[in-house]
């Protein structure tokens, strides 16, 4: 029972990673840059659904469609003023500014919400949790919905990606952005929409992840932003389902090197298994290794 | 309570105080007794004769922890006009900021030593106190912090390892618990009053105050027979899922969980239990204080916790009432004075009775003033009653010996847990 608990906890740990862990993944897949400011992000989105529901009263729902309507803007933003402008400069400039642009989030955020916590509400409505075998195994809604809508978002970003126009010039533009503006696709609309897609989902990350663990800080993005791309690139950064994967496995080891070995070396351990899993496979486990040509 | 200030610590240093930013009352500068006023750059206030006795104050008026030096501002103003009022020796306050900066507490110790400074209250936090107070050493000037409670400020303590790195300093007093000893008090408080027989311990493993407190815990617990089930940590970076560490507590029988932390994990860990069903008691230390400050918390999450803390503003006692009302005016806000502005007027009170005491004169250089009142405030006859605490008395470590408060949350409210 100690162990299909933990099991539960990191699968629900894990899935806040996934959902972090898709937005790193497909703007590194398409644009081919870490989008350090991701975590920033999700920390905005949270605090425009905290606004939407506690200052203004609002059904969550609204306060969720804010959230991910501001975000998308807010990406739309960043991208434009940002990293559009360093487009052609070497793919360090663009990581020095979009780590840049993740403190001048946190700071705005220090400015505007203060930095006194703000506990979030649940958008999660219902009955309370779930308790199984006589309480003894107990499953929160948020759970279940975090891994419910994971599921959903990786699938839905799957079948976007392989089936409609924009998931195609998307494709297009990962595999060789020149031979793509030459087939006639728009690379900077087509990057663009993939910030607005990434700033979307980090909204409802946000919004998920705030609704699990309610402490609302403008740091609150950073180290799930940081543990999430680790997720990423455990799972072979660019990947879809390896996100996901890579996330859910994160949030398992996590909990289990918690309880199994010892609360003070878990992060250590999470990070060793990073390092072999890369040493072994060093493109993740669900990444394609793609040979540099000369 | 430890307040090194890195970037990340200070989100958790904000943590620190009783309703931590709403008691911001920064920028009213409206001093009760309206000598000259300066909320920036200090305030001189009191009897400016002459032949009065001249406290210095420091602390960040103004930056990122301006709540905890304007807390102890006004809480020293209330203190200095309420003595100046019943006659005596007069007292006048200079305060000047420091915006929790070591090199600019010192910039401000040293102004305020060419203003002449007999007697320092101060500095407010931490970092900028080890600083000043080695400088306030070296010139022999008697200092006595509201609330810098790392052993470092006082020195002459070993630290978690057993080392005494920084050397006694004689010359300066504490009015807040060191960190370590809420450990121990916590421990002896629990065993007395009976309130746990399996207990567990969660800390912040990458904070100072926090590790402090459970090291001293943990062995004062083994001394009195407390039987600790589950000890289990977490850092700031991952100080968001306690799933684990609360299922090892209810798995291991806990009854009782000891949270010497802030209250921003501590209100996640009160979630994160009752979502799982486990509903032990709770028991916190002074950075469980301001948990019922948190915008949009369930109180309800908190009823029935229990705090060690040395002030509530909402206590009923005559004091603090009176205290309270005072703040108000001083300060010009509604908001609710916090522990810090408790400390400040306990420190700047204690100072008149040892001056009193000691029977020293305005006159006096600040020198010989620091060598009678160390004698007069270590002397074994010596006890102050204020409002963090009754009959609290000092000994050449510097630290102080009060009982605690023990404070239970019920609708929403402290009470008092005797």
């Amino acid at each position: 029972m100690d162990f299909l608990t933990n099991l539960i906890n990191g699968i629900s740990l894990g899935s806040i990673y996934a959902i972090i862990a898709l937005g790193y993944t497909m703007v590194y897949g398409i644009a081919k840059m870490l989008n350090f400011a991701h975590g920033d992000v999700i920390m905005v989105g949270g605090y425009i659904c905290f606004m939407t529901l506690n200052a203004l009263g609002l059904n969550p729902l609204i306060g969720i469609l804010a959230a991910v309507v501001g975000c998308t803007l807010l990406g739309i933003c960043i991208e434009r003023i940002a990293y559009k402008p360093l487009r052609q400069s070497p793919s360090l400039t663009v990581l020095i500014t979009a780590i840049g642009v993740s403190y001048l989030l946190q700071n705005l955020a220090l400015l505007i919400w203060g930095a006194n916590p703000k506990v979030f509400p649940s958008v999660v409505g219902g009955s309370g949790p779930i308790m199984l075998f006589d309480g003894q195994l107990v499953i929160s809604m948020e759970t279940i919905v975090t891994i419910v809508v994971c599921a959903v978002i990786m699938v839905a970003l799957v079948l976007f990606t392989s089936k409609t126009k924009m998931g195609k010039a998307m494709r297009a533009c990962s595999e060789d952005p020149g031979a793509a503006r030459l087939m006639g696709i728009n690379v900077d609309t087509t990057i663009s929409t993939t910030f607005a897609i990434g700033s979307g989902l980090a909204a409802i990350a946000g919004v998920l992840m705030m609704s699990a663990y309610p402490s609302l800080v403008p740091t609150t993005g950073s180290m799930p932003g940081i543990k999430a791309f680790t997720a990423a690139v455990f799972g072979g950064i660019g990947s879809i389902p390896g996100a996901v994967l890579g996330g859910v496995l994160l949030g398992i080891i996590e909990v289990f090197a918690k309880a199994y070995i010892g609360t003070q070396f878990a992060d250590a351990i999470v990070f060793a298994v990073l390092i072999v899993v890369l040493l072994i496979k060093p493109s993740g486990l669900l990444g394609k290794y793609v040979p540099e040509k000369v | 309570m430890g307040m090194q200030f890195t970037r990340r610590n200070f989100l958790q240093g904000t943590a620190v105080a009783v309703s931590a930013i709403a008691l911001a009352g920064c920028g009213n500068s409206n001093d009760g007794s309206g000598a000259s006023s300066d909320a920036d750059s200090g305030t001189v206030s009191g009897d400016t004769s002459g032949d009065a006795f001249k406290l210095g104050g420091i602390g960040p008026l103004t930056g990122g922890a301006a709540i905890y030096g304007t807390a102890c501002k006004y809480g020293a103003q209330v203190a200095v006009d309420e003595l100046n009022a019943a006659g005596g020796a007069q007292l006048e306050l200079n305060f000047q900021d420091d915006e929790h900066n070591p090199e600019k507490s010192v910039n401000a110790y040293n102004t305020l030593k060419d203003w002449g400074m007999q007697v320092l209250i101060g500095t407010t936090t931490t970092g900028p106190c080890v600083s000043v107070s080695k400088e306030a050493n070296a010139d022999n000037i008697f200092e006595i912090t509201p609330s810098a409670s790392s052993t470092d400020v006082i020195g002459g303590q070993p630290d978690t390892d057993g080392n005494i790195t920084e050397q006694r300093k004689g010359n300066v007093f504490q009015m807040c618990f060191t960190d370590p000893n809420q450990g121990t008090a916590s421990a002896e408080y629990i065993k007395d009053k009976n309130l746990g027989t399996k207990i567990a311990v969660i800390y912040n493993n990458s904070d100072a105050y926090s590790k402090g407190i459970y090291i001293k815990f943990k062995a004062e617990a083994a001394k009195l027979g407390l039987d600790i089930v589950s000890e289990t940590s977490f850092t700031d970076d991952s100080a968001t899922d306690f799933k684990t560490q609360l299922n090892d507590a209810k798995d291991k029988g806990a009854d009782l969980v000891f949270l010497p932390i802030y209250y921003q994990p501590a209100s996640l860990i009160l979630k994160q239990a009752k979502d799982m069903g486990y509903a032990p008691k709770f028991f916190g230390v002074d950075g469980m204080d301001g948990i019922l400050g948190l915008e949009g918390f369930d109180t309800s999450l908190a009823e029935g916790v229990m705090l060690l803390t040395p002030f509530v503003a909402t206590a009923d006692d005559e004091k603090t009432k009176k205290f309270v009302e005072e703040y108000k005016k001083v300060s010009g806000s509604d908001e609710n004075p916090n522990q810090f502005a408790a400390d400040a007027y306990d420190c700047v009170c204690v100072v008149k009775q040892a001056l009193e005491n000691a029977e020293c004169t305005p006159d006096m250089s600040a020198s010989d003033i620091c060598d009678k009142l160390v004698a007069a405030i270590t002397a074994p006859d010596f006890k102050y009653s204020g409002l963090t605490g009754e009959d609290m008395t000092w000994t050449d470590s510097g630290e102080v010996t009060k009982t605690p408060k023990g404070m239970i949350i019920q609708s929403g409210q402290y009470q008092p847990l005797d």
